[in-house]
């Protein structure tokens, strides 16, 4: 079983201290790719698997760094698996990694990845920083999905792709909000989640 | 500590790092190439017998719900030409296996620069020769449709599509574009089904011969033989749609291969069109 620290780790990036709701990073792709669940869930996979992997690489050979190219040494490791699980996406879900288009490759320069190489991995032991990785990739994957979630239903009445309301053009009843399908909404959406989370964890609220 | 910030340290740590992260991305693009082109020739078919109907006209399925091996057997109806966009003629000289339009493009011997007055597709240069489609009827083997790849500009990024044209050579078969990236629920409603049916029947001229095909503001009149209605919040992604099928229809597009063609067809009833 994992300690208390570990689960720290792994578990505390989700709520407490998420890095899109607290510590309001990686906003820009929160709001690009959650027009649909399923394009949301495929980029939320390929986040955990890069912070993840990239936590583990940084940590490894953080013995070795030289603090002068720190910063080179792991943009270029992200990079690196970036391209790698472009290359992977293109390969297995073609139809998806042709809507997710250039934001795959924009995970690179996602402040998540790079805050967590430099902030956590840097410091810490390999297995904690894979942990770290995890939670900070689910953290942000529950804030894309809820996102998504909201989105793909009032903005295209559907869920994963299902019709839940029929749309009025294609004969149904449901006049789509359009809104919902443009960037701005998402950062509604994201103001809301951060609300309801300060308002169940008063802690958070920063001093005005 | 010292030894790890000296500077011999820095050039063998970049070094090293360079040298295996160069290996790891090479390797995953060489292993996963072929994967990756199956996927791209397979989504260029699928694409195709979309904007042809074939897909819906024998299976009553959209192509994308085909397992691979009936998209195959469709397939074969499908043959590959290359055409000098200049002359209307066949090349023969290039592989319509390996060529690639997109690229040529970009390429200056291989592109021309785009001159049409009217309409634009929001690029200075377009390829020479062009890869069209020509269906054939698997009894009789005559020819029953063409299918012309168009391009341009819409809101945000290029629109790539199939535009399919019956025999007569004037009446649309379908339009469907297969990559762009509108505005999803917006733009991105050039994907809907319902919308690509209305293009289905549409005259593709008007009584001058002029390229007449277009995206309507709002509703299309209902005694319109060349609009569809338009897409709502999307009037820029519609306009571009109106210029690209006008351009490519037009005398800088397909239309001296569509003359061409035509006369062949009438010329010698259908029989040798597989001539050269």
């Amino acid at each position: 079983m994992l300690n208390s620290k570990a689960s720290k780790v792994l578990f505390g990036p989700i709520l407490d201290n998420n890095p899109i709701a607290l510590q309001i990073l990686g906003i820009c792709s929160a709001l690009a790719v959650t027009t649909s669940l399923q394009v949301s869930l495929v980029m939320s996979l390929a986040v955990i698997a890069v912070i993840a992997c990239s936590n583990v690489a940084v940590s490894a050979i953080r013995q070795y760094i030289p603090g002068s190219i720190r910063i080179i040494v792991q943009m270029v490791v992200i990079a690196s698996l970036v391209i790698v699980v472009d290359q992977v996406l293109k390969a297995f879900v073609y139809d998806i990694s042709k809507q997710l288009s250039v934001f795959v490759g924009l995970i690179i320069t996602n402040c998540i990845v790079m805050g967590r190489a430099e902030g956590f991995a840097m410091k810490n032991g390999v297995f904690m920083s894979f942990l770290d990785g995890l939670g900070n990739g689910v953290g942000y994957s529950f804030v894309l999905l809820f996102v998504a979630f909201f989105r793909e239903l009032f903005g295209s009445g559907s869920l994963f792709g299902y019709t839940l309301m029929e749309l009025d053009r294609n004969g149904g009843w449901y006049n789509p909000n359009n809104m919902m399908l443009l960037p701005p909404s998402a950062f509604f959406l994201i103001g809301f989640l951060i609300w309801a989370i300060r308002a169940y964890k008063p802690e958070q609220i920063e001093e005005a | 500590m010292q030894q790890r910030d000296s500077l011999a340290n820095t050039f063998l740590v970049s070094t090293v790092l360079c040298v295996v992260c160069s290996l790891a991305v090479s390797a995953a693009a060489v292993a996963l190439r072929p994967l990756q082109e199956k996927n791209q020739l397979l989504d260029r078919q699928k694409n195709i017998l979309d904007a042809t109907g074939l897909a819906l006209g024998e299976f009553g399925l959209p192509a994308s719900q085909l397992t691979v091996d009936q998209i195959a057997e469709l397939y074969t109806r499908v043959e590959e030409r290359l055409v000098d966009l200049e002359t209307g003629e066949y090349n023969t000289e290039l592989d319509p296996a390996s060529y690639d339009p997109k690229d040529a493009a970009k390429k200056p011997n291989l592109s021309v620069r785009t001159d049409d007055p009217n309409y634009s597709i929001g690029r200075n240069r377009r390829e020479k020769v062009a890869r069209v489609f020509l269906v054939r009827n698997p009894k009789t083997e005559e020819i029953t449709q063409v299918v012309l790849p168009v391009y341009g500009q819409g809101l945000w990024s290029t629109l790539y599509g199939y535009l399919a044209v019956k025999r007569d050579l004037e009446t649309v078969q379908g339009l469907t574009f297969y990559e762009h990236a509108e505005t999803p629920g917006l733009g991105g409603e050039v994907d809907n089904p319902r919308w690509k049916a209305q293009w289905v029947g549409l005259k593709m001229f008007d009584e001058s011969g002029d390229p007449a095909l277009a995206v309507a503001r709002g509703p299309a009149p209902s005694d319109s033989e060349h609009k569809v209605d338009g897409l709502s919040g999307a009037t820029i992604t519609g306009n571009g749609v109106t210029d690209l099928v006008r351009y490519w229809t037009g005398p800088d597009g397909y239309q001296n291969y569509l003359n061409r063609l035509e006369s062949e067809l009438n010329g010698s009833q259908g029989e040798s069109d597989v001539k050269q």
